[in-house]
């Protein structure tokens, strides 16, 4: 017994030795496989219109969400009470206590979404776009909201459900059992290809870049170090968490993430309200900004393009994650997830992004030219200039420290638990992924807990931006099965709605408090 | 209807002395008697997916627990006695639960015992008794 020990802390005393040389040349080697093998494919999901710099992926996603506004009349406002009143537990059975509850459904869906998109992605959003961004931003949060609202629904609707209690969910499943219903070819085929583009992502945009912005975090506030070393306590922390099933980290990072999203509002209230007078003349830039782009580069459209753009990023409406996050929430009626699912897009962009964009408007971080109002370029003109040239989470985080100094701590605290909260709800998205190609079973759902633990060392140790590249295409790539698939099945959401809507009028399905 | 005496039950010896006490005064009043176990539970806590997924399962088994081990050894042992009693197992926080049946039950009082074992009952301790001497219907005795 104290052999195999001293063996084993031996070989991992070995492993501690050699891994920063090999994650270094594991990193060129995959760097070089994935820029030959995967280029075409980034290349090709972020290409732009032709003849403009438009991503046609993002107008893929913004006419999407405005069908489904569309099509399910405006959803997102007239239903927006009845969320509330869901998450609130207005509806909910008393019998049913000690089931999840919608408010817990929506906390744990906002956790895998709210993260480095509402604070560096925002400020890359207004640091290029101008304050104009923040409109075609929030814009954009409204209309996602019923691409949310129908992929959760789905979602709910077609998962399979096992005598154990235990279900699995997501688009995967709306795809192969949904278009069987309505006797649609090709289901099958959308599904295999959906569940290899999110198990990428989820290794991907959903571990090896929030490993790697987490790193970057720890490392601008303690000084430089290698990344395997915060790779490897993550990848610990994360085994732990998703392999050994140790709830304490988990519950923590549950209770803390949230208190974090939280302390961040009320931070940025707080700093809104120092600058009171100046709020009137800040939406007044946003509105102005959204028209006329207020002098940054690409004028109105480089203020929309961005807006879009980082509302996509952030709030992952039409991707499909989410659809698996909320099918595994035991409900009566799929609608109800649905309903509640709604309230993210407008929490994570609506509230949170916004709340980012106006600090950085407000406390004065873009330079203006005084005579002419109009932002100036920095050298490269590929930006506005900033009070201190910040870009990025740097950029939020100065606007933040000018009003409160300690705040840039906070922010590199909020920014490592977020990585890590994205990181198990992707953890999760991955696996049901994966036992939808391969099977239930503990095996098969080990080798991919494993493989995704060691995709945290590599994710930390390097700067792998090919990968990145492909695995932000990969998420990107679930959206446009997803939509497809949304398409060919808003129907059926529009029948569930017409039923749900007159049984909530008749009282059929009535409130319990 | 027939007067009932709620009792606050965990498994823990006090919530036994609780229960005796109970048995004597419900006897003494010819009152009926309602054995209640809380199991804690508050819908705003967080979780991860994981837990989400394996929510209706772990329920299952927690009710299925909380039978065989804290409510039906009592129930038996009251229906050894001769005593008539019914049992009611809810999930929600401890107090504002005994509250809710003293409410819909018309019942005339709330036993619990002081102190116990286990953690659920040293919760029931900190804040149960607290709040119920400030917020229950009926009055409230505890039995040490």
């Amino acid at each position: 017994m104290k052999k195999s020990f001293a063996a084993a802390l031996a070989a991992s005393m070995v492993l501690a030795c050699t891994l920063p040389a090999m994650a270094q040349s594991i990193a060129e080697q995959v760097n070089t496989l994935f820029a030959n093998s995967t280029g075409w494919f980034v290349s090709f999901i972020f290409s732009p219109f032709p003849g403009t710099s438009f991503p046609w992926i993002v107008g893929w996603l913004v006419v999407a969400a405005t069908v489904f506004t569309i099509y399910f009349g405006f959803i997102q406002f007239r239903a927006f009470p009845h969320s509330i009143a869901l998450v609130r537990g207005d509806y909910s059975d008393p019998e049913d206590a000690g089931e999840v509850s919608h408010f817990q459904a929506l906390a744990t869906a906002l956790s895998g979404t709210v993260g480095l998109g509402n604070i560096a992605g925002v400020a890359v959003a207004v640091g290029i776009g101008g304050p104009g961004a923040t409109f075609w931003m929030i814009l954009a949060g409204l209309m996602g909201m019923a691409s949310k609202f129908t992929e959760c629904t789905l979602g709910v609707k077609y998962r399979n459900e096992y005598p154990d209690g235990t279900v699995s969910g997501g688009p995967m499943y709306y795809m192969t059992k949904g278009f069987e219903e309505r006797g649609l070819p090709a289901g099958k085929i959308l599904a295999v290809m959906f569940a290899i583009f999110c198990i990428l992502g989820a290794f991907g945009g959903g571990n090896m870049f929030q490993a790697n912005q987490a790193h970057a975090q720890i490392a601008n506030v303690v000084g430089d170090y290698p990344g395997w070393i915060t790779g490897l306590i993550f990848a610990a922390i994360v085994f732990a968490v998703i392999v050994g099933g140790l709830k304490s980290i988990a519950s923590v990072t549950e209770k803390v993430v949230p208190f974090m999203g939280v302390l961040y509002v009320l931070t940025a209230l707080v700093i809104l309200l120092m600058h009171a007078d100046k709020i009137g003349w800040a939406f007044g830039q946003i509105f102005e900004g959204a028209f006329t782009g207020l002098g940054v580069a690409g004028g109105f459209v480089g203020a929309l393009l961005q807006g879009f753009k980082r509302a996509a990023f952030s709030n992952e409406a039409g991707v499909g994650s989410a659809a698996i996050a909320h099918s595994a929430v035991r409900t009566k009626e799929p609608l109800t997830e649905g309903f509640v699912s709604l309230l993210e897009p407008f929490i994570d962009t609506v509230v949170i992004c916004t709340m980012t964009a106006l600090v950085i408007i407000i406390t004065g971080q873009l330079v203006a030219d005084p005579e002419t109002g109009l932002y100036l370029l920095n050298e490269g003109g590929s930006a506005i200039q900033t009070v201190d040239g910040n870009s990025g989470v740097a950029l939020t985080s100065a606007a933040f420290s000018s009003a409160f100094g300690w705040f840039q701590y906070v922010l590199a605290v909020a920014v490592v638990l977020f990585a890590f909260s994205t990181m198990i709800s992707w953890s999760y998205y991955g696996l049901k992924a994966w036992t939808f190609l391969f099977g239930e079973g503990k095996t098969k759902e080990l080798v991919f807990k494993v493989i995704f633990c060691i995709f945290v060392v590599i994710g930390a140790a390097a700067s792998l931006g090919p990968v990145i590249d492909f695995s932000d295409a990969a998420i990107f790539a679930m959206a446009v099965v997803n939509i497809v698939a949304l398409y060919a099945l808003m129907p059926i959401v529009k029948r569930e709605l017409e039923s749900y809507l007159s049984r909530l009028k008749s009282n059929e399905i009535k409130k319990f408090t | 209807m027939k007067k009932r005496i709620v009792v606050g039950y965990d498994g823990s010896g006090a919530s036994d002395n609780a229960v005796d006490f109970a048995v004597n005064l419900a006897k003494a009043s010819q009152a009926g008697l309602v054995i209640a176990h809380v199991l804690e539970w508050s819908p705003y806590t967080f979780l991860t997916p994981t837990e989400i997924e394996e929510r209706h399962a772990r329920r299952t088994e927690e009710l299925e627990r909380a039978h065989t081990a804290v409510l039906d050894p009592v129930m038996q042992k009251l229906s050894k006695d001769g005593v008539e009693a019914a049992s009611e197992l809810r999930y929600g926080h401890i107090a504002e639960t005994l509250i809710k049946i003293a409410d819909e039950d018309g019942v005339e009082q709330i036993v619990i015992g002081r102190t116990g074992h286990s953690q659920l009952s040293t919760r029931v301790f900190g804040s149960v008794a607290g709040s119920l001497a400030q917020a229950a219907p009926v009055p409230v005795t505890i039995v040490p």
